[in-house]
């Protein structure tokens, strides 16, 4: 070859080279795949691919919700602001075909053509395995199960193949809605039995690292406080196919950065950014942004009704008048929650649960009643929060203790880290505190027989125990069981009157689920649970 | 040569034998409750009681302490409760992402901090000296996590010219298969040169952010021990001797003021390793430290034994280098070892 080819030749690949958009290439096939992947951000992930697993946290959840079926699941109502909110009240099926509720049984009737992820038919074998396991793995699952009846393995019969009975062990109206949360799932039984030992005979260390389920996605690649990577299960009974075919969930800390990542268009959706990045993404049209009230959930100011001087009745209604609601609204939530204060003097009671208390800021009427109580000078105490939400808790905090130095009470700020907060909860000895409580079970007794109830549960953080108020508790629970309308109203007037008269806790508001997403994505539906439901969400 | 790293090994057991009782007896130290943070959020006290049972922190400490010792021995450092995994195969997954970082971090930073040192310390009180000043007392007084967040908003969310803050790879990539754990050289053994690209991209602004705050030390290490060098007597006899003053200051004054500056490298390198959890939250880096600093919050005993134990280890080893690299560049060390 000639030096004169030599040069051309080589030149025309060089241009030929620079010609040819080699990122081009790979870049379509990127562009592809991101638009069948769903890129989802958000502060942690799961510890444990199983919610029957030990210490499964909330995270965990949301893989257990898409990646696995339970026998029903909830249809869909609009909601408040128009978004797709779960029916409390109405059942679908999901793995089950039919569903026919008898006086002391309910019996299910499974889909025929609901395969696992492994290729094995669901049957009724399994469905009894599955339950067996939350009623006996203990911990979270098993007191889940327990709060819908659901006590011992007894209750689920196997009738045929397809076939399952579940037995009541009383009348209890939250039977039903407790078999549609994220507990009673099916597991794959044979596939997890061969990895069950003695020790581990539920097979959860199998579990806890791989799907076993029929759900609408499987996990392929989990990397524990990373990423997990989810494909669609084109195989799945359970519901319509879902239109997203790859989800890819990656773990960003920081919460700027999560911010960042909308913003440029790479993330798809984010869901614990702070709320001021909320407001201010709102305001900016960029993305769609979705705020829903959590059901059944409210932040309160707790007050120890064991400990002086919380357990004088004017006292606790002193700090509830000397609360800043308005300021808290504006200035640690900017106005992305709902006030549950300050309702109308001559407002009605209501069958519903959260609602708002008659409470107003009034500082001339609690140093009133400070002074009625015998502490005209007021007195020290701490308060204290969890340094987990430490977001919303310490401004929450610091505005409390300003307006309580108002009429004489002064405190000190406790911050307590979010490991601790659970173990001095349940110690039941801090004085004044701010928390937040959420039932997945949307009902009023529900939340009071949690948070107010006299067997003092560890969400009964106030220690408070009032007969009048069990006795209201558990008239509503029966009524609901046997159907008396009218004497569950009452009931729940009466137990909600007296949590607001005896104010051991002092409802603030009811904080919002904030989901950002990108304008292509739509399809957000809410939960009970609060976590994504990937299989209702669509990209464009 | 042998006999010392043996002799150095067996003086390092005591110290490891130390760290295991300390660590064991300050996480059982630790406030709150695992058994309690781990039974989930409507756990009653049965509940936690089941939990921690399960988990074998009802036994006397003194019983734990010795099925520890006794995992341990057998290689099993026990198992995270934060993520579920098997402490030893984290560490091991995690370790090298957080050396890739470090080491490039530290390189970026010796590529300009020895030299900057070496000028200025050869022009005291000119423009470099100042300008050598300038940026290590700029780097140094920066918090890290405000440089990496500064840079991020500079030049992945103004400027675009960097990719997404999400770790060792953009998300549609995936892993070059394992050699070294390090991506930059699995993916040149790979052959994958587009995950080279991607991985390298990945780790600019993170190293870069480390390469500024551990500016300093060496710098200024350097340029101190240069003066010393410069000052004295062998030098001046060079100078004297007529040699050019590049040799004088690369093969005869540079190589002397080498072993401060080489502590001052193992130093920094230990610190970065385990100091660079800011800089891993940030980039969402999967490395040991966000790990160990989550499994504190969260009141997780294995993985913070294990990462105390793995940077001891580490210490050990890294000491030893050190102390091999001293009699590399100064005889004398090794008559005397």
């Amino acid at each position: 070859m000639k030096r004169r080819d030599f040069l051309k030749s080589v030149s025309g690949l060089a241009a030929a080279g620079a010609l040819t958009p080699a990122p081009a290439i790979w870049s379509s096939a990127k562009a592809q795949a991101r638009s069948e992947t769903l890129l989802i951000v958000s502060e942690s992930g799961p510890n444990n691919l199983d919610i029957h697993g030990v210490g499964t946290n909330v995270p965990g959840y949301e893989v257990s919700w898409n990646c696995y079926d339970r026998l029903i699941s909830h249809e869909m109502k609009s909601g408040p602001g128009g978004v797709p909110y779960y029916d409390r009240d109405k059942f679908k099926p999901e793995l089950a075909e039919d569903m026919k509720v008898g006086d002391m049984s309910v019996t299910f009737k499974l889909k025929k053509n609901a395969k696992f992820h492994d290729g094995a038919p669901v049957t009724a074998k399994d469905v009894k395995w599955s339950l067996d396991r939350a009623v006996s793995v203990g911990g979270f699952p098993t007191f889940q199960m327990g709060a819908g009846s659901l006590t011992k393995t007894e209750q689920f019969v196997v009738v045929d193949d397809n076939t399952v009975r579940i037995d009541f062990a009383k009348k209890d109206r939250l039977t039903i809605p407790d078999l549609a949360v994220i507990v009673p799932c099916i597991v794959n039984s044979e596939l997890v039995k061969k990895s069950a030992t003695e020790k581990d005979p539920w097979g959860l260390e199998y579990t806890k690292q791989q799907t076993a389920g029929s759900g609408a996605y499987k996990v392929v690649k989990w990397t524990a406080g990373t990423e997990v990577i989810m494909e669609r299960n084109d195989a799945w009974a359970g519901g319509p196919l879902p239109k997203v075919k790859r989800v890819i969930w990656r773990m960003v800390p920081q919460a700027g950065n999560r911010r960042a990542l909308l913003e440029r268009g790479d993330a798809d959706i984010s869901y614990d950014l702070p709320n001021k990045d909320f407001v201010e993404l709102k305001d900016s049209g960029k993305l769609n942004i979705v705020s829903v009230p959590y059901s059944n959930g409210v932040q309160y100011i707790g007050m120890n009704v064991k400990i002086a001087p919380f357990d004088n009745v004017k006292v606790r209604e002193a700090v509830a008048c000397a609360i800043p609601y308005q300021k808290i609204m504006d200035a640690v939530l900017f106005g992305l929650a709902k006030p549950m204060f300050g309702a109308a003097a001559d407002k009605p009671t209501e069958v519903a649960w959260p609602q708002p208390t008659k409470y107003v800021t009034d500082i001339a009427k609690a140093k009133a009643l400070l002074a009625e109580a015998g502490y005209p000078n007021g007195f020290e105490t701490t308060l204290s929060f969890d340094l987990g939400f430490a977001g919303v808790n310490e401004p929450l905090c610091i505005l409390v203790q300003e307006s309580l130095a108002q009429i004489g009470i002064r405190t000190t700020i406790n911050k307590i880290p979010g490991a601790n907060w659970r173990t001095e909860l349940n110690k039941k000895v801090l004085p004044l505190y701010t928390n937040v409580f959420s039932g997945w079970l949307d009902y009023p007794e529900y939340f009071f027989i949690w948070c107010y109830d006299g067997k003092n549960s560890i969400f009964n953080t106030m220690s408070y125990q009032s007969k009048p108020m069990d006795e209201f508790i558990h008239g509503a629970v029966d009524a609901a069981a046997i159907g008396n309308t009218a004497k569950y109203d009452a009931d729940v007037k009466g137990f909600v009157d007296l949590a607001f008269k005896d104010i051991p806790r002092i409802p603030l508001y009811q904080p919002y689920v904030n989901v950002a997403m990108q304008k292509n994505v739509s399809g957000y539906q809410y939960w009970f649970h609060r976590r994504l439901d990937y299989r209702a969400l669509v990209k464009a | 040569m042998l006999t010392m790293i043996g002799k150095r090994l067996m003086f390092a057991i005591p110290s490891l034998i130390g760290v295991v009782i300390v660590t064991f007896l300050l996480t059982r130290a630790l406030p709150g409750d695992p058994a309690a943070y781990f039974a989930g959020p409507a756990a009653s006290k049965e509940a936690i009681e089941q939990i921690r049972k399960k988990l074998g922190f009802d036994k006397p400490l003194i019983e734990q302490f010795f099925r520890y010792t006794n995992d341990l021995a057998h290689g099993d450092f026990g198992t995270s409760l934060t993520t579920g995994q098997p402490v030893a195969t984290e560490i091991r997954n995690r370790l090298p992402a957080s050396a890739e970082l470090t080491l490039l971090g530290l390189m970026v930073s010796i590529g300009i901090a020895i030299p900057l040192g070496v000028l200025a310390a050869t022009r005291p009180g000119s423009w470099i000296d100042h300008l050598c000043r300038v940026t290590t007392t700029a780097g140094v007084s920066l918090p890290v996590f405000f440089t990496g967040l500064v840079l991020v908003y500079m030049f992945y969310f103004r400027l675009g010219w960097s990719p997404a803050p999400l770790g060792r790879l953009d998300v549609f990539y995936s892993a070059p298969p394992t050699v070294t754990g390090l991506y930059l050289i699995d993916a040149l053994i790979a052959r994958e040169f587009e995950t080279f690209r991607s991985a390298l991209s990945q780790l600019i602004l993170p190293a870069a952010t480390l390469a500024i705050f551990s500016l300093a030390p060496i710098a200024r290490m350097t340029r101190a021990s240069m003066l010393a060098v410069l000052a004295s007597d062998f030098v001046r006899t060079a100078r004297a001797s007529g040699l050019s003053p590049s040799t004088v200051i690369v093969t005869y004054a540079f190589r002397n003021a080498m072993l401060p500056v080489v502590t001052t490298l193992s130093m920094v390198f230990s610190f970065l390793l385990g100091a660079n959890v800011l800089v891993e939250k940030v980039f969402a880096w999967p490395g040991i430290g966000s790990y160990a600093v989550e499994a504190l919050i969260s009141s997780d005993f294995a993985p913070v034994q294990g990462f105390v134990l793995t940077m001891a280890v580490m210490y050990v080893l890294l000491n030893l280098v050190i102390d091999i690299l001293y009699g590399v560049i100064d005889p004398r060390v090794r008559l005397e070892g």
